[in-house]
């Protein structure tokens, strides 16, 4: 890994929370202080990742990605690969390969072995969604968001942050599982892991350290990170005062992504030459001494993990976050159910669907979304070029409030957009009141997940309000 | 290349329509024979008479056999043939054609749908297979799309854009009151329809037409032949159907406060029939009412009114049962409901009524029994704003 380490980060915190008062309130248990982030109920860990990977790559604009690794212990598919609608997403090439590596929340150290390891610029992106039994701790401190982090050998981009030294404890015991299909993580009694995990924790910092040549006095920062909530709090004495928010209380667990949501936290406020010790926690114990260069001075994140948490909308209620997840099954609207899109037409319009790519006329500049052969201005065949839509802004030409279509989180709200520079679609909006929208607001663009219909997810695009 | 129109060759020498609303006890061929039947007993024929039939359904059915089997008609050609809201409309027009082309002497248009079955709130249909990105919001939404854009260019504020909206369907649900073939036959108040639950957008549900079953039929002759037959036919003075280009979704210039496959229709309309002032010439018209904010563009698309002015126009009873140009005066898809393959034809059914006289006393139009004027339009709209099918017809109880 010499001459290897971050050369961009990009972060999503989903827009909405749930205050954890709201499950005290409801249920008479469970719950507690602060705010756990909630994926929309169009969002799954696929679509939290290409968020986090976009907001990467708008970061790095002189990166290519050569490689792109998705860990989640919450995939929306198994048997299929998850990076694939990633990777179309972003509008990667087909010789750029995409890999899952899930599972366990361990399974981020996988992918973050093989980023750092394998040559190329690598495009790592965590993700995950953390639920629980209604009034168990995991409901209330788990959270939803991703991280995504290129890393490569500085070529193409400066590496801003590198590592100086890491080292991993590994031990079989029992602290948290879940069988295949089960809706919740089991968790064993809390003293039991806090006393498992401690010595591995403290003999891989020790490692870590010695790895890198230097001794705690010599860092800055530390980040413990890990869904057990006890042990986490036992290394964290390790720190003092170089202790980083672990982002519970603002946002809560993200799991897999964690690690990732609190690093780049961590550079977003970091200083060049500064050493972090970053620790984790899952089925062992692992610590990497992480140094930032002087590069990090220059390097202007898409959107900081505070202004995405302070941009969050705490107006979630329970039930609603229980319906959003699956665990409230309501009457459906007197409509058909939704059906499924079909593997073929999905395929022909990869582009289009995937990557929000229309066509524009090379004679008349017209843009077509869908990308169309024929021209809607004079008529010009096949004389096309694409145009990606994706990271363009838009403003509303005219909206309604559908409250019969068929939507998880009723009633669907949908608008006619008109992109800066030419331009015209009609999506569904997200992230938003229905009583806010207004003609001319201004939008963005958004991967989410329509419907799932027979088993099949049904990804495309979505305006949102544009963040401000 | 130009267009040329059938006007005065082809007449309708007798029409039937069955009572529109939620027919449990009654199938598709149940309606079917019922309107067929009231047609060949209002033109005075038999069954063995009629030489061709056009059928028109969105989804009661497909192929001729549709018809043929609960007709039992003796190895006739059947065509069966959809354009979505525009499907009975587009029978009829396909129906006059074969009998202008000389092809046949008696044919039949019929529409059929059967909606209630279904269980479900509004409009469903059967879609190809697709890649899961066409929109899926329902039919009011896409129309309701019309109501902020209509407000916003005009300078209308939210509540006088609702009080206009009101007045469309207080008008449409008074008039069905007059009509005993209605699915709704009683006066709402306009208290009511404002406070009506929200559907979409600003359209609560009294901004929505029904959901019902029905079937209407026309039997159509050379217009030399129609005396034989009837002693006051209806002509056909106009047919046009214009399918768009499908590019509001995707072109910034349409701003939803027309529909352009409707101005296109009716200009073509016009020209067939000589029209060169409708809101003067014309005595009725029978127009698309799906949702309230579709009556009030059409209003400006078909020149009934000035643009920008519609909405005042409705507000001060122009198209009112006694107004200067009556506008579903039968009660509109807003008491009807639109069982989709039977609606073009209901609409021609209530110009048969109007036009010839045989309008109850109490539905009667002043344009045609104080005023004499003999035309009638009717206007059928298929799929959403922006990406449309528009059907215009003229008829007229006289030649020439």
């Amino acid at each position: 890994m010499a001459g290897r380490g971050i050369i961009g980060y990009g972060t999503y915190v989903p827009y909405w929370r749930l205050d954890r008062s709201k499950i005290t309130a409801a249920m008479g248990a469970g719950g507690g202080r602060g705010q756990r982030a909630v994926a929309s109920y169009d969002e799954d860990t696929t679509t939290l990742g290409v968020e986090a990977a976009r907001n990467c790559l708008r970061a790095s604009a002189d990166a290519s990605v050569d490689r792109l690794i998705f860990s989640t212990s919450n995939p929306a598919y198994l048997d299929k690969t998850n990076a694939t609608a990633m990777h179309a997403a972003l509008d990667l090439p087909s010789s750029v390969t995409a890999l899952d590596l899930n599972g366990a929340p361990r399974s981020i150290e996988a992918a973050l072995g093989l980023a750092l390891n394998a040559p190329g610029d690598n495009l790592m992106v965590l993700s995950d969604i953390r639920t629980g039994r209604p009034t168990s701790g995991d409901e209330a401190s788990g959270g939803d968001g991703a991280a995504a982090f290129l890393i490569g050998d500085g070529s193409s981009a400066p590496i801003i942050a590198h590592e100086l030294g890491s080292a991993t404890e590994v031990a079989e015991f029992l602290d948290r599982y879940r069988q295949p299909g089960d809706e919740f993580s089991r968790v064993w009694e809390e003293r039991f892991g806090e006393q498992a995990y401690l010595p591995l924790a403290q003999r891989a910092v020790e490692r870590a350290l010695a790895e890198a040549e230097l001794t705690m006095d010599d860092i800055d920062r530390v980040s413990v990170t890990g869904m057990h909530a006890r042990a986490v709090r036992s290394v964290s004495r390790l720190a003092g005062d170089k202790l980083v928010n672990d982002l519970t209380a603002q946002i809560g667990n993200a799991g897999g992504a964690q690690t990732g949501l609190v690093v780049a936290s961590i550079l977003d406020e970091a200083e060049p030459n500064q050493n972090n010790l970053i620790i984790r926690l899952a089925d062992g114990a692992t610590a990497t001494v992480m140094h930032t260069t002087d590069a990090i001075a220059d390097y202007e994140p898409f959107r900081t993990v505070a202004s995405q948490i302070e941009g969050g909308n705490d107006a979630l209620d329970y039930n609603l976050y229980l319906t959003w997840r699956g665990f409230l099954d309501r009457e459906p609207p007197r409509r058909p159910d939704p059906e499924r899109p079909g593997a073929p037409p999905a395929f022909r319009s990869e582009d289009w669907k995937y990557a929000l790519i229309g066509s524009r006329d090379r004679s008349s500049g017209a843009i077509h979304m869908p990308p169309m052969r024929v021209s809607m201005e004079g008529g010009a065949v096949d004389d096309m070029e694409p145009i990606r839509m994706a990271d363009i802004p838009a403003t509303i030409a005219t909206f309604t409030v559908d409250r019969l279509a068929y939507s998880l989180s009723p009633p669907m709200v949908a608008v006619v957009i008109d992109y800066d520079g030419g331009g015209r679609f009609q999506a569904e909006m997200t992230d938003v009141d229905p009583d806010d929208v207004r003609i001319g607001d201004r939008v963005e663009m958004t991967f989410r997940r329509l419907y799932t219909a027979e088993g099949i997810h049904n990804y495309f695009w979505k305006a949102r309000p544009a963040a401000s | 290349m130009s267009s040329h129109g059938i006007r005065d060759k082809v007449a309708i020498v007798g029409m039937g329509c069955t009572q529109f609303g939620e027919h449990w006890e009654r199938s598709v061929d149940d309606m079917l024979t019922d309107a067929a039947h009231d047609a060949y007993a209002s033109a005075g024929v038999t069954q063995d008479d009629i030489d061709a039939f056009w059928l028109g359904t969105m989804g009661s059915g497909v192929s001729g056999l549709t018809l043929s089997k609960p007709l039992q008609l003796d190895y006739k050609p059947v065509t069966r043939l959809e354009n979505m809201c525009a499907t009975g409309s587009e029978a009829f027009r396909n129906a006059a054609y074969a009998v202008a082309s000389g092809a046949y002497d008696m044919v039949m248009a019929i529409g059929v749908e059967k909606l209630k079955d279904s269980g479900y709130s509004g409009l469903t249909g059967a879609r190809p297979p697709s890649d899961g990105t066409d929109s899926t919001i329902t039919a009011p939404a896409t129309f309701s799309l019309l109501a902020p854009a209509y407000a916003h260019k005009y300078g209308l504020d939210e509540e006088t854009m609702k009080e206009v909206l009101t007045r469309i369907a207080w008008k449409n649900h008074r008039n069905g009151s007059l009509n005993p073939r209605a699915q709704f036959r009683k006066e709402v108040a306009k208290e009511t329809i404002a406070g009506s639950p929200l559907i979409a957008g600003p359209l609560g549900i009294f901004d929505c037409s029904g959901v019902s079953d029905g079937s209407a039929a026309a039997v159509l002759v050379r217009a030399e032949d129609a005396h034989k037959y009837c002693d006051n036919p209806l002509y056909i003075k106009a047919l046009s159907f214009a399918s768009g280009p499908a590019t509001g979704a995707l072109d910034s210039t349409y701003d939803y406060t027309t529909f352009r496959e409707v101005v296109a229709s009716a200009t073509e309309a016009y020209k067939q029939a000589g029209i060169t002032d409708p809101r003067s010439q014309i005595a009725m018209a029978e127009v698309h009412d799906c949702f309230t904010p579709t009556e009030l563009v059409l209003m400006e698309d078909l020149g009934f009114a000035e643009r920008g002015l519609g909405w005042k126009e409705a507000m001060a009873g122009t198209f009112d049962l006694d107004g200067d140009l009556p506008v579903n005066p039968d009660g509109g898809l807003k008491s009807f409901g639109h069982p989709i393959g039977a609606s073009g034809l209901r609409m021609l059914f209530e110009c048969w009524l109007q036009l010839r006289g045989q309008a109850p006393p109490e539905r009667q139009i002043p344009s045609v029994t104080e005023q004499g004027k003999t035309l009638g339009l009717t206007h059928n709209l298929g799929g959403q704003p922006g990406a449309a099918v528009s059907f215009v017809s003229v008829v007229g109880s006289e030649l020439g």
